[in-house]
């Protein structure tokens, strides 16, 4: 009876302790960012993300993230389409490479572009013979997104493709489909959830990077600073109602997105 | 067509992923061996790469032990009810959402110096934010999901059927657990981990903000990364960075190896 009665306890320990530990690590943070945000009222949110610099650094953002993104749906889709259907040298070695900018510490990506693109690197030099620049502009802002963001889109389509039944394709072909016309109603149409879904995640991960960003992108207020730069400048200038409103804005947007890409993937279980 | 394909797939990797890799791996020897090795071995490299080590054991631990066991409860507790349970589930993703500097921020303004639990933790004369505390406690928050993530779809794909069975030959709760269920999720345990040790090794953007990056106190490998570039001694940032890359590299190597292994078992 003791022994039961003390392992009942335990139990409760456990429990108190995993919650609490969950809470205050993760609900009470995000809770705390939101109210610090409104703390001063309505009209002060609403201020600090009208600032011209703000509201800026926000739609740059979302723009970079999209090019980042549908960039990556066109080299994603290729890629993981060619990891799969096709058997070639250098697939496996292909294949690991993949994960490689998530193992990456993203302060190592962003000086992996920097010393790549940099003015006495051979790109740099000959971009800047054609009379562009790329490090501390617009593309090196996006080239650091792809980079980031290179593995969710192959990842997301790569299960999908390997469950696709051949006998859906055969079919196609048996009844005089071409190629061309078999890859598009039958094939195309079973990757899509897999490629919207790996959109997303990319996307939201784009709009959230910093480390590869600022060191790539020369962070000129108006021009090439991003949104979590922004906040970071904001902190480090202590207005932390600035960069608590510009938080919200990108956190409400990553949450919508991350809620989205759940119920898509819920769907797909259930149907 | 087909090898259309393959050759711009190659072409795309070699230029995003292979050519970055190769830069790093020459540019360290910019200055011969002995600019690589002074620029690992100055004082600041050296601790900088200690405080990096220090967080990445601590997050490990503690992130493992929270997450197994959050990952048992939010499948098996029936004490949560099935919504709460949803709910909560839902909630274990947001760390994956959240940008690593908003994270960081949400530490600054909980704990900070001007914040009611900040106030109070300083005038006990403990530091949380612009120390060590303040470091874990964010590499913690970003690294949250990761156990728990490749824990849970074992647990449910197990089911319950063999641990009620050794329930009912008179098993305790901890015997059970040993004997039954971490053998069957020791694997994605071990892939958890080296996911929160990769992470932790590279976690930049919460650990800048909520450690101010002093030198000497609170900067860690990726800060000093990151400080090195903004002083223009890019060989030396690319010593401390060639490091950090190997060792994630090792470390999806390792995965690789452990997934292999797991298919075979």
């Amino acid at each position: 009876m003791s022994s039961k009665l003390k392992n009942r306890w335990w139990g409760w320990g456990f429990r108190s302790a995993v919650m609490l530990y969950f809470i205050i690590l993760i609900v009470l943070p995000i809770l705390g960012i939101y109210g610090q945000s409104l703390s001063d009222g309505w009209k002060a949110f609403m201020d600090n993300i009208r600032e011209p610099l703000a509201w800026k650094s926000v739609q740059l953002t979302v723009w970079m993230a999209l090019i980042a993104t549908a960039v990556n749906i066109a080299i994603g889709t290729m890629a993981g389409w060619v990891l799969i259907r096709y058997r070639f040298p250098g697939r496996s070695l292909l294949n690991s490479m993949v994960d490689l900018p998530f193992a990456l510490p993203t302060a190592v990506a962003g000086l992996m572009i920097l010393l790549l693109l940099g003015p006495q690197s051979p790109i740099g030099r000959w971009a800047e013979h054609f009379g562009f620049s790329i490090l501390f502009h617009r593309p090196a802002i996006i080239i650091a997104m792809v980079f980031v963001t290179f593995p969710f889109v192959i990842r997301a389509i790569q299960p999908l493709l390997e469950e696709l039944d051949p006998a859906e394709e055969e079919a196609a072909y048996t009844m005089g489909a071409s190629r061309f016309k078999t890859f598009f109603r039958v094939i195309f149409p079973n990757m899509l959830p897999g490629i919207a879904s790996g959109a997303m995640l990319a996307f939201s991960r784009a709009l959230a990077e910093f480390g590869a960003v600022v060191l790539v992108a020369g962070n000129i207020p108006g021009r090439t600073l991003i949104a979590s730069v922004y906040i970071f400048g904001e902190i480090e200038s202590d207005n932390a109602a600035g960069a608590a409103a510009v938080s919200v804005i990108l956190l409400t947007l990553s949450f919508l997105i991350l809620w989205f890409v759940n119920h898509l993937q819920s769907r797909r279980r259930t149907a | 067509m087909r090898r259309l394909w393959i050759g711009l797939t190659f072409l795309v990797f070699a230029l995003l992923l292979g050519a970055p890799v190769v830069r790093i791996a020459m540019g360290a020897w910019n200055d011969g061996w002995s600019g690589f090795a002074g620029g690992l071995t100055r004082p600041e490299a050296v601790h900088a790469l200690a405080m990096t080590g220090l967080i990445v054991v601590a997050v490990t631990v503690i992130n493992t032990v929270f997450g197994v066991m959050l990952a048992m409860y939010l499948v098996r507790a029936a004490w949560l009810g099935p919504r709460l349970k949803k709910l909560l589930n839902s909630i274990v993703d947001l760390p994956f959402a959240v940008s690593p500097v908003i994270g960081g921020l949400m530490i600054v303004l909980l704990l900070g110096p001007d914040s009611a639990i900040g106030g109070l933790l300083g005038a006990a004369g403990i530091k949380i934010v612009y120390a060590l505390p303040g470091m874990i406690l964010a590499t913690l928050f970003v690294t949250f999901p990761l156990v728990i993530r490749e824990v849970m779809p074992v647990l449910q794909e197990i089911g319950t059927q063999q641990e009620e069975a050794a329930a009912m030959l008179g098993a305790y709760g901890w015997t059970t657990f040993r004997r039954v269920t971490w053998p069957q999720i020791r694997w994605s345990v071990v892939y958890g981990i080296v996911l929160t040790v990769a992470r932790s090794l590279g976690e930049f953007g919460a650990v800048l903000v909520v450690s101010g990056n002093i030198l000497f106190k609170t900067q860690t490998a990726t800060t000093l990364v990151y400080q090195d570039v903004e002083n223009f001694s890019l060989t030396s940032a690319n010593a401390v960075a060639l490091v950090l890359a190997a060792g994630s590299v090792a470390l999806l190597l390792l995965m690789e190896w452990a997934k292999s292994r797991q298919k075979h078992a």
